[in-house]
């Protein structure tokens, strides 16, 4: 501060500050891709895919036959909501969006998305319990590039050990039998995620529906039925405590160590179970009188965010065309290990890899979060739904005081 | 404070010396000086202030007008939320989140803060003696630190995991039941504040080393010679002297401790059953953790948050004003 610097230069060298801080702002409001047949965007949430995978040429492919350049970014799932939000708020929204199925509701609900009738996307082929997430007051937002849904994967060597033949399997007393010789052979039973998250609710969703239950009545008798199950199977010790803390990733650690004879778990894992020092099978979750439970369906919906420019749809609807049509649909799921929306496609993958026959079944069994009309009702019946799970598992409550509490919180919350 | 008053009447003779002399030459070449230099202050200033408004003013503006407006997905996209007044703050208030979220907030912070400071003021007195290789093991503990919260929260979620954690292991080994430290809503809120007190130690030793630091050795030597023992030198000398540091890292410790959302939201997510749901883990989870967004409430929480730390500023600023009368 004592020694004085020549004044033009103090200046010069302030502006020159502004100046780079005026450049930055600049450049930050510009925005991607307003040129005509130059560039289109997409955003995927799967950014483990990196610009030499099959699915970024893919990406890239479909470009090139639309006659367009492909701008390709790959975001966390959880993070995709928020910026897909925040880029309509702004209205520089991507081209082509491709984003996990519950959370379209809520952005048709915010009118950042078109109807496929607006854009001529063609969805007959979809299978309708697959599309159902996609639909809301009789129109739909999108369409599904591939479904993924839950089943109990086991530890073949552990239940031949304790000697549990699983065709015996089929509903929730041979089940809860099984896990009893299991644990009398000194290994544990299942586990599972029971996290205070929408993890937890879609894990918990199979037991719930399986059992007959209705979102729109959480504290009905067949709702209680399941949450005892979980909690009655945490109580005998069948479970282990830290499924309340449980991702299904950490649930999927525990069944890799080889202790647990079942885990409930995803078609995403079917490269992990590969890899598993053990022999594993999987069968269906069992609803509770027998019979494949209806597991809600996981995936994402390829949609096209509204644009001011509505030009562009008719590019954008010719990528995700491309994207969901034929031999490309096949080459989509097999990359993402997702079963394909339509029937003549899962076709093809059960006659390539005849292990997916278990997932395609659970897939037609499966149906979507938001569907039955309830869109964006599902995820205010979501969190109390958790909640419950979580207060009945920790002890804090029985599950009818949980699932009552539960039910009074999603009435006030969607009336 | 004392600053500003003995700057702002030498200011003010600036000016009047600039006014009245503004006649004479010699003052006149002497007025074009201060108010050239002053333009290249204002143009060294902008960068600073334009950064502090983008970054720190429209954001606190938006998140309160969030607060006061009811927003949908729809309207947060499209525009147009009705102002809603104070609505979104009953809704909170009334909430039954509300209470035990307060409540988890306030012991949260107070175990955390009043643990991390007495075993950092103890760590940093044992520190101060310099013995051999204390050097490296002070280094040693600022290794919680440094080290990235996603990792430390991750390794203290394995460590109290309930079924594989090493800490029920220690625990089997002395014949002590298992206990649930994550997954229980009597044991959840207790892990995070042990993660927690863990984390801040290295931050308590630091600032309260270098503070013991700055105490003048002649003193302790004259207590010593007057025959003070160790505990009359640490109360009549360390203690008094330490103040004014001990103040402002337990302001510093305050602010962060009330902002803590990371390290439970990795542990516990607050939970089981909001039993570890703290003030920011909730604003969190009502403007993110849901497929469905609300900002509104969100915001307000984050707000109430925000007057939590600034009431916990005014304290320190009234603690420091009595210290400089008194």
């Amino acid at each position: 501060m004592t020694r004085s610097i020549p004044r033009g230069r103090a200046i010069g060298a302030a502006l020159a500050a502004v100046a780079v801080a005026a450049t930055a702002v600049a450049c930050s409001t510009e925005s991607p891709s307003t040129e005509a047949g130059g560039t289109y965007s997409i955003w995927d949430p799967y950014p483990q895919f990196t610009d030499d995978s099959d699915w970024v040429r893919l990406l890239k492919g479909c470009g090139t036959s639309a006659g367009v350049t492909v701008d390709r970014t790959g975001y966390d799932t959880t993070d995709l909501t928020n910026k897909a939000l925040l880029a309509a708020q702004q209205g520089n929204s991507p081209d082509v969006l491709i984003i996990d199925n519950p959370v379209i509701s809520t952005l048709a609900e915010a009118g950042t998305l078109t109807t496929t009738d607006e854009t001529n996307l063609d969805v007959s082929a979809m299978e309708p319990n697959l599309l159902g997430a996609g639909q809301s007051g009789g129109k739909t937002y999108g369409v599904p590039i591939g479904a993924n849904t839950l089943a109990l994967y086991y530890n073949k060597d552990l239940l031949t050990e304790a000697g549990v033949d699983i065709t015996t399997v089929t509903d929730w007393p041979s089940l809860t039998a099984a896990l009893v010789k299991v644990k009398a052979a000194g290994k544990k039973g299942i586990t599972f995620s029971a996290i205070g998250t929408e993890e937890g609710s879609f894990q918990f969703l199979p037991w719930f529906w399986g059992a007959g239950a209705q979102l729109t009545a959480l504290d009905a008798p067949p709702a209680v039925a399941a949450l005892t199950l979980w909690s009655d199977w945490l109580a005998a010790g069948h479970a282990p405590n830290s499924v309340i803390n449980n991702t299904q990733t950490t649930s999927w650690q525990e069944f890799a160590s080889g202790d647990y004879a079942f885990s409930e778990n995803g078609t995403w894992q079917l490269a992990n179970a590969a890899k598993l020092d053990f022999e594993y099978g999987i069968i269906p979750v069992p609803a509770r009188t027998g019979g494949t439970a209806p597991a809600p369906t996981g995936g994402e919906f390829i949609s096209i965010p509204v644009q001011r420019d509505t030009g562009r749809y008719a590019t954008s609807q010719q990528l995700v065309t491309c994207l969901t049509s034929g031999d490309n649909l096949l080459t989509t799921d097999t990359t993402l290990s997702y079963i394909a929306p339509v029937a003549a496609v899962q076709e093809q993958q059960v006659a390539a890899n005849a292990e997916l026959k278990v997932w395609v079944d659970a897939v037609k069994a499966a149906k979507g979060r938001t569907g039955d009309d309830l869109g964006t009702r599902y995820p205010r019946i979501s969190e109390p739904l958790w909640t419950a799970v979580q207060s009945a598992l920790s002890g804090a409550q029985t599950p009818q005081e949980a699932l009552s509490a539960a039910q009074q919180a999603a009435v006030s919350a969607t009336s | 404070m004392g600053i500003d008053v003995t700057r702002t009447p030498r200011a003010a003779t600036v000016g009047e010396t600039g006014g009245a002399a503004s006649t004479a030459p010699p003052a006149h070449r002497r007025r074009r000086h201060p108010s050239g230099s002053r333009w290249a202050a204002w143009a060294f200033l902008a960068p600073v202030a334009g950064y502090l408004v983008a970054f720190y003013a429209y954001p606190l503006y938006r998140n309160v007008e969030l607060s006061l407006r009811e927003y949908t997905v729809r309207s947060f996209v499209q525009g147009g939320a009705p102002f809603a007044g104070l609505d979104n703050y009953r809704a909170v208030l009334s909430a039954p989140t509300f209470p035990s979220a307060l409540l988890n907030t306030l012991v949260f912070t107070a175990a955390s803060l009043v643990f991390q400071f007495a075993i950092g003021l103890l760590l940093a007195l044992f520190f101060h003696r310099h013995f051999p290789l204390s050097r490296t093991l002070r280094a040693l503990f600022l290794v919680p630190w440094l080290l990235p919260l996603i990792v430390s929260a991750s390794t203290w979620s394995w460590l109290l995991n309930s079924e594989a954690g090493v800490v029920n292991a220690a625990l089997a080994l002395v014949g002590v039941e298992p206990v649930n430290w994550l997954t229980s809503p009597r044991w959840s809120l207790v892990s995070v504040i042990i993660a927690n007190i863990w984390i801040g130690i290295p931050f308590n030793l630091v600032v309260l080393y270098s503070g013991l630091q700055a105490i003048p050795r002649p003193l302790y030597e004259a207590a010593e010679l007057d025959g003070a023992g160790g505990w009359q030198r640490f109360r009549w000398i360390t203690w008094p002297l330490l103040r004014p540091v001990s103040a402002i890292t337990l302001l510093l410790g305050l602010v962060y401790t009330l902002k803590v959302f990371d390290l439970i939201w990795i542990m516990t997510r607050g939970g089981p059953t909001d039993s570890s749901t703290t003030l920011a883990t909730w604003s969190y989870r009502l403007g993110f953790g849901n497929l469905l967004p609300e900002f509104g409430s969100g915001a307000a929480v984050g707000n109430l948050l925000i007057l939590l730390a600034v009431a916990a500023g005014g304290l320190y600023l009234g603690f420091e004003r009595r210290q400089r009368l008194s």
